[in-house]
């Protein structure tokens, strides 16, 4: 059976197909004006990587911000659900889920069975979310993409106070007259951000193991400062982007 | 006085109250030792009583700090420094 | 740095004043409050309690020496130096980095003393919004604090994230208020909190074809709506009083009074030295305290 989950998150759009246990394509395109429109153009652009066409494909699922717009979708599950579902499906020791998107984070708690037994979700602000740290990369002046490297060979603890994007921007600017190195004001960017974080695992209790997805996890930086905050080990799948989509994918399988 | 500590941002309001006027009836002080992100202290205010604040460091960052001590299920009754305030003066707005 | 050039579009004026009533402070109980915020410095002299010279200029890089430029521009022209002055309270953000002051004090303390002088006994509820914060007061006939709430965590609600919006528009933060009552129909709040995702929200406005006015229309209600309620929390009581920087946006300002159905008193002198008298006020309150001590 060929299944599809799309994920219509704020900054970007994806989609996985899934067969029989299996992606065989995926796609990951910006979110345009209109959620529908970007949705089916992921959705195309997948199928095509799988080689499949859409007569193939037994259902779809949608999820994400956007969710509920996807009009082709046979249904949508939400974001706690499709999170829970794919990380699951490509960890399947993971207990403590937090996923990360470029507005919101949430972190979700799963019973050994994989349901859902908890979540924290943490929104419409945005310095607790992805877009922090692209937000402090260009008041450092350089790309989402250096700042894991860069907070990776960072030497010194300096403390950042402000809790807000806006007010961090005046601090990291003014971090920099003062010549700090842009290494160690990226850690602290990244150190900002996981407390934050770190804050709603603890709300929902944390249970071995811990697992990292959304786009934000692939930013090493961010990763190194959640494990040292959390004093845990943590496991980040190799698409982390893709997960929440391939959720919908296996939800899709539960309504073909 | 009724000192609100805390912020609203875009996610919620979180502010901690003080009643200080309770403050100056208290012996024991609980709230200094009974929490776990020690985010309280006393001062002296500018009408020279003797008053538990929030510590200035921790007052916007109060929604973390207090994340432990309240989980999404089964969050006590009294917080743990609001069962050692005496004279009960604190209250939590979430 | 195009950041300076873009930081003029939101400049606040500088200027100082003296009264002319009070021809002389010699003889006089000279006292001062100093006010140094994240964004602009005030200072205030008082001549037995009477209101005698103000400055206010933005701050600079750091609180000592903003704390002295402010004071000596008070002074300009009075003959005052530095050691005619009895008494001087610091206040305010950098209060504690004022090195001419006895003594500091907090910013709400000092605002509910100031705002009691400017606006009479009769004002119970204070709301003072500065460049990076925005706080709500209640006090008592004599100027004394019954609750205070703050918040200068996020910069929606505060000075900065109007500032940002009037970058994003490339509009001076002067002219947003009246800006925004030109709209024929007013627009529903801006509907995120968070300034990032605000901006994010004007610009898909802007490219929706709504205008700037529109757009700021929008921002002004939504940070009104967001102002009362944390005046509902502090606790809302007549007369009511706007003081600090936004004071003089009419466009956040006519639509708190609507949100709350009532209107804020309308003040003799600049609000914005509200905290700065408030540490005059002390001064001279401290200076007969510790007379009556030493009788
Ligand atoms: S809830 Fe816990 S962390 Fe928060 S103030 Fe009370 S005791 Fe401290
Ligand atoms: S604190 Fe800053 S980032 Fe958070 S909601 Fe407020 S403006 Fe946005």
């Amino acid at each position: 059976m060929i299944t599809v989950g799309v994920d219509s998150g704020n900054k970007n759009t994806k989609a996985v197909v899934l067969k029989d246990g299996k992606v065989i394509g995926k796609s990951l395109i910006l979110t345009g004006f209109d959620a529908n429109e970007s949705a089916t153009k992921a959705y195309e652009l997948a199928l095509k990587d799988a080689g499949v066409t859409a007569a193939d494909v037994a259902a779809v699922a949608s999820t994400g911000v956007g969710r509920v717009e996807v009009k082709f979708a046979k249904d949508n599950v939400t974001e706690v659900g499709s999170a829970a579902r794919g990380a699951k499906f490509l960890m399947p020791n993971v207990n403590t889920v937090i996923d990360l998107g470029a507005e919101e984070g949430r972190a979700i708690k799963l019973n050994p069975d994989g349901k859902i037994a908890d979540f924290a979700v943490n929104e419409k602000c945005a310095a607790g979310a992805g877009s922090f740290v692209e937000s402090m990369s260009r008041a450092l002046q350089t790309t989402v993409e250096e700042m894991g490297p860069l907070s990776m060979k960072y030497s010194k603890e300096v403390p950042m106070n402000a809790q807000c994007v806006v007010f961090a921007e005046s601090e990291v600017v003014s971090l920099i007259h003062q010549q700090t190195a842009k290494e160690d004001i990226a850690r602290a960017v990244h150190d900002g951000i996981s407390n934050r974080v770190s804050s709603m695992v603890r709300r929902v209790g944390m249970v071995d193991d811990l697992g990292l997805i959304g786009g934000p996890a692939r930013n090493i930086g961010l990763v190194q400062s959640l494990k040292d905050d959390l004093a845990k080990d943590i496991t980040v799948p190799e698409d982390p982007d893709y997960v929440s989509a391939l959720g919908a994918a296996i939800y899709a399988t539960e309504i073909a | 006085m009724i000192a609100n500590y805390g912020y609203k941002d875009g996610s919620g309001e979180f502010y901690i109250s003080i009643d200080t006027d309770k403050c100056t009836t208290c012996s024991e002080k609980g709230c200094l030792e009974s929490c776990p992100g020690q985010i309280f202290e006393m001062m002296v205010d500018d009408w020279d009583d003797e008053v538990a604040a929030v510590k200035a460091s921790e007052r916007n960052k109060i929604k973390m700090t207090c994340a432990a001590c309240k989980p999404t299920t089964g969050r006590p009754e009294l917080l743990p420094c609001q069962a050692a305030c005496k004279p009960r003066g604190i209250t939590h707005s979430w | 740095m195009s950041e300076n050039q873009q930081k003029e579009y939101w400049r606040w004026k500088e200027y100082n004043w003296k009264n002319p009533e009070i021809p002389d402070w010699k003889g006089g109980l000279v006292t001062a409050g100093v006010d140094v915020g994240s964004t602009s410095s005030q200072a205030v002299i008082c001549v037995d309690g009477q209101l005698y010279a103000y400055a206010s200029m933005r701050t600079g890089s750091d609180s000592p020496s903003s704390a002295l430029n402010a004071i000596n521009w008070a002074m300009e022209g009075t003959g005052l130096t530095l050691q005619d002055i009895n008494f001087t309270v610091g206040t305010g953000y950098g209060r504690v980095n004022v090195p001419f002051a006895n003594k500091a004090v907090t910013e709400i303390a000092c605002h509910a003393r100031g705002a009691n002088f400017m606006y009479g006994p009769s004002v119970r509820t204070l709301l003072d919004m500065g460049g990076q914060d925005c706080k709500a007061i209640h006090c008592d006939d004599k100027g004394k604090v019954t609750s205070f709430l703050m918040n200068d965590k996020c910069a929606a609600g505060t000075g900065r994230g109007m500032e940002v919006f009037a970058n994003l528009l490339a509009v001076s933060i002067e002219d947003v208020g009246d800006m925004s009552f030109n709209v024929e129909t007013e627009p529903d709040p801006v509907s995120s909190t968070c300034v990032v995702f605000a901006k994010t929200e004007a610009t898909g406005l802007l490219r929706a074809g709504w205008s700037k006015e529109k757009v700021l229309a929008a921002y002004c209600s939504a940070m009104a709506s967001r102002v009362v309620s944390l005046l509902e929390r502090n606790g809302m009581e007549l007369d009511f009083a706007i003081t600090g920087g936004i004071a003089k946006n009419p466009g956040v300002v006519k639509r708190i009074e609507k949100l709350l159905g009532v209107q804020a008193l309308t003040p003799k002198y600049d609000t914005q030295i509200a905290g700065a008298l408030g540490g005059a006020l002390f001064a001279k309150a401290l200076v007969e305290k510790s007379a009556k001590v030493a009788k």
